[in-house]
């Protein structure tokens, strides 16, 4: 029942009195009305624009948020008004949709708020008024094409375990992939413009001898020319074959466009080869080398124009249809009547109904050969209406083939640029998300640092650091902090009982992670042990972990196998800043220097016990610069590593 | 013969040539065609926007509070914004409550039972007055009401062909997925029904006193006559 309906049902009530003296039986009760109300506004404050309306006209639709209880979770107790935290311009929509029982979608919304809007206001789309309808369907497809073609850009991603059957196909597919297949594909282009230049020259004539008649290139260079078909053949031959092999789907690829132009191609060749020079059938085989023409098709494989087009004109098939039929209906009836009209005439060449129909299509595409021309007066009014009539109808369908092809053309150039952009907008947003994981680390730093601060006693800097961070920051991080002080590593619950430290995980920056875990194993743990860090003086209780390969000697080796304590003895320059750099020289003679160096990169794992050293380094933090440098590399001289080390 | 279709066709070729001439020239504006164009203008302009009489006087000629008519001009006018209902809108409207059956006729009957003033449209005061007698009038003048529903014609007497028609509009709105299902000659059984209890006198036709005597000593109408007077 539409909205505005319900208005009329107590006048499609009172009118049910009609029925009373007809009936036989007894009426049902009516419902009563509990609680009725006076109908009263309702004031609906959409991100500080107040919306007002009659309680009625929201309750018209039951089934959604307006209409039903849930909105009085929005409801705000001092204002006396229900306040919604969305975006007014949307709610416009979505309130004459009560008032009226239509929902238009205004053109200049973006798709996807829209269709957001309505699912929270719990409104089906699907009832979108027919004026809207259409719009709102294309822009909807349009921006699911667009999402298929991302993710069909993150499927070129190489997977690590692609067969070499897999391989081969995605080299085919995408010649961009890797130098081979970039290399084969240009091979392959030459040799179709070989074969077709080939083929041309083949038919030309060249200087013959003086006493003979002029004859073909391919006639007088014969056994040149058959190697060079020879040597094309075999490359055509050879790269369906390949093609065949890597195909996921061989049955579908012999199906598809591309294969059959392929064998098309290539095999009047073979079929000349079997082929005797027998006299009758040594015909067809002279029109069996038209089809070899069929290899420039072959180029469409490199030329993206060409698929466009060839694309345009399988979706234009109904125009096209259309203008061929129309044609034909007008060459027929022209025809006609030009042969009628000029049967009286002498010396007619309109000698059938057929043979008028090469006059028509001449004048109807308004190419004007002048080898039939009317005689008679009838003739030529009708053939002066003829190509006016011709003009038109050819011109009627055109207009939409094109508009056809720019809208799929300029579909993939939008495409194409996107996909350039892509690397670099990922990029970026790449930073901006390791900025948010490095501001925990950051803070960390900044409450140990708060906490040494305190052993210092000085305030003003730690309240200067603690102003710096939101509350929801702040609370943040203090979850994952707690995730890390709840995860005990398996390794160190050994270690834990005999040194009564327990070590957990920490969280370290993603590209360090990604390098060293990718790259190596986990290899050890090293904790402080008392004696190693006297050996040296200098020594790290920071929990490093080496790769297999970057395996630094340690001095001492009597610490269990895995469990290698890593010495650091320098800040490593690059890309490092000192910012504070505090040393706190604490009870024992252990220090922590807390530098990466970068060429090892190794995930931290464990936190040191006795240490009440502060953190040293602070390397270029992507914190502050949300933006991303431009410069900002993606290596490893990006370390974002802090660690901590702390009682 | 041969020159006999010459000229013939020549004839046809210099009638053609004609009637392009023409079409230039009306294209031009020197002949003037095309009479049938205004004629829609004309309607589009006399399309009626009604506007009703003021408050005080629905509320003097009806039983409606202020308020009540306040919220049924709303409905009213949010449905209608031009000001009248005609028979298609009224039909439109009506139909939406009995999606199942086809409810255009009983609909038709009952605008004209509303059209009070018999213009082919109905006003807002046809509405209101329509309404206020249905909902918070007498029984009587709700029975009257009825009578003037039922009599098509409007000439005083139900006859059985009337009564018919309305039956079987009647049965029309409850559709073809009843149970049980509605036999051809339920409508025709129903009126029978009706009119041994209703015609007294037996002459084959209801008046309106019949009509009225007959349904104030039934109970099962009586009681019914009160059932929707809390609407609105």
């Amino acid at each position: 029942m539409a909205a505005g309906v319900a208005a009329w049902l107590p006048f499609a009530r009172a009118a049910a009195i009609g029925w009373m003296p007809v009936a036989n039986l007894p009426m049902p009760v009516a419902p009563a009305e509990k609680n009725k109300r006076q109908d009263e506004l309702i004031v609906l404050n959409v991100s500080g624009r107040r919306f007002q309306t009659w309680r009625n006209t929201l309750d018209r639709y039951p089934d959604t948020l307006l209409g039903s209880s849930e909105k009085e979770f929005f409801y705000n107790e001092e204002t006396k008004e229900y306040f919604f935290d969305r975006d007014p311009d949307v709610f416009r929509s979505v309130l004459n949709f009560y008032r009226t029982g239509k929902l238009h979608y205004p053109r200049y919304e973006c798709i996807s708020s829209y269709d957001e809007e309505l699912a929270f206001f719990g409104i089906v789309p699907e009832i979108i008024g027919d004026c809207c309808y259409e719009e709102y369907k294309d822009r909807k497809r349009e921006n699911a094409e667009r999402l298929m073609d991302d993710q069909e850009d993150n499927k070129d991603a190489k997977l690590p375990n692609m067969t070499f059957r897999e391989t081969m196909w995605r080299a085919f597919e995408n010649p961009h992939t890797s130098t081979m297949a970039l290399v084969f594909y240009y091979v392959t282009g030459f040799f179709i413009a070989v074969s077709v230049i080939t083929n041309v020259v083949e038919t030309v004539p060249c200087g013959s001898a003086p006493n003979q008649k002029e004859v073909p290139c391919g006639e007088r260079y014969t056994v040149a020319f058959f190697c060079m078909d020879t040597a094309c053949v075999m490359i055509f031959t050879v790269e369906y074959l390949m093609r065949l092999f890597a195909a996921p789907s061989r049955y579908r690829f012999m199906r598809s466009v591309m294969s059959i132009i392929d064998v098309v191609a290539i095999l009047p060749y073979y079929i000349g080869l079997v082929m005797t020079d027998n006299e009758d059938v040594s015909g067809a085989f002279v029109t069996l080398r038209v089809f070899r023409v069929f290899r420039i098709f072959k180029f469409s494989r490199h030329s993206q124009g060409l698929r466009i087009l060839g694309y345009t004109l399988k979706s234009c098939a109904s125009e096209l249809g259309f203008l061929l039929f129309s044609l034909t209906m007008a060459i027929i009836i022209f025809a006609t009547v030009m042969f009628y009209a000029e049967k009286g005439s002498s010396s007619s060449k309109f000698t059938s109904i057929p043979a008028s129909f090469w006059y028509t299509i001449v004048t109807m595409t308004t190419l004007g050969y002048g080898d039939m021309v009317p005689k008679t007066i009838a003739g030529k009014i009708f053939g002066s209406i003829c190509s006016l009539s011709g003009v038109l109808v050819i011109a009627l369908p055109v207009p939409v083939i094109v508009s056809n092809f720019s809208r799929i053309y300029h579909q993939n150039q939008r495409a194409d640029k996107r996909r350039a952009q892509k690397k670099a907008r990922l990029a970026r947003i790449r930073i901006s998300k390791t900025g948010s994981s490095s501001a925990f680390l950051h803070s960390k730093r900044n409450g140990l640092f708060n906490e040494a601060l305190e052993l210092t006693g000085s305030t003003e800097d730690e309240k200067r650091l603690s102003k710096s961070t939101s509350l929801l920051e702040s609370q943040h991080h203090h979850l994952l902090h707690c995730l890390e002080k709840t995860t005990v590593s398996a390794h160190t619950l050994e270690l834990a009982l005999c040194h009564n430290n327990i070590l957990n995980h920490e969280f370290v920056d993603e590209q360090y992670y990604q390098q060293s875990y990718l790259e190596g194993g986990l290899q050890n743990y090293p904790s402080r042990s008392p004696s190693l860090s006297s050996q040296d003086g200098v020594t790290g209780t920071c929990c490093t972990r080496r790769t297999k390969k970057h395996h630094t000697p340690l001095p001492n080796a009597s610490a269990p196998a895995h469990m290698q304590p890593l010495t650091h003895t320098h800040t490593h320059p690059q890309g490092l800043q000192e910012l504070s750099t505090i040393h706190i020289q604490p009870l024992s003679t252990s220090r922590s220097s807390l530098n990466m160096r970068v060429d090892e990169p190794a995930p931290l794992n464990c936190q040191s016990s006795q240490i009440t050293t502060a953190i040293i380094s602070i390397p270029t933090p992507p914190v502050t610069t949300p933006e991303g440098d431009a410069h900002l590399p993606a290596g490893p001289t990006h370390q974002n590593v802090v660690k901590v080390s702390a009682l | 013969m041969l020159t006999m279709n010459l000229e013939g066709l020549e004839m046809i070729a210099v009638l053609v040539v004609v009637v392009l001439f023409v079409k230039v020239l009306e294209q031009f504006g020197l002949l003037e065609s095309g009479y049938d164009d205004s004629v829609e203008d004309e309607l589009e302009l006399s399309a009626v926007r009604h506007r009703p009489e003021g408050l005080e006087q629905l509320e003097a000629q009806t039983r409606f509070s202020r308020k009540e008519l306040q919220i049924l001009y709303r409905g009213f006018k949010n449905e209608c914004p031009s000001g009248v209902v005609n028979e298609d809108t009224f039909k439109d409207i009506y139909s939406q409550f009995f999606p199942q059956g086809d409810a255009s006729t009983y609909a038709h009957f009952l605008f004209n039972a509303f059209d009070t003033d018999h213009n082919g449209s109905v006003s807002f005061e046809d509405f209101v007055m329509g309404l206020s007698i249905l909902l918070r009038g007498t029984v009587q003048e709700k029975l009257n009401w009825a009578f003037n529903l039922y009599d098509i014609n409007k000439d005083g007497y139900i006859t059985k062909e009337e009564m018919l028609d309305i039956m079987k509009a009647i049965y029309d709105m409850m559709g073809k997925c009843t149970y049980p299902v509605l036999k051809e000659e339920t409508p025709r059984q129903h009126v029978e029904v009706f009119f041994q209890k209703m015609d007294k006198n037996k002459d084959g036709v209801v008046t309106i006193d019949e009509f009225i005597d007959c349904c104030q000593n039934d109970e099962n109408i009586m009681r019914s006559m009160h059932l929707f007077e809390n609407v609105l």
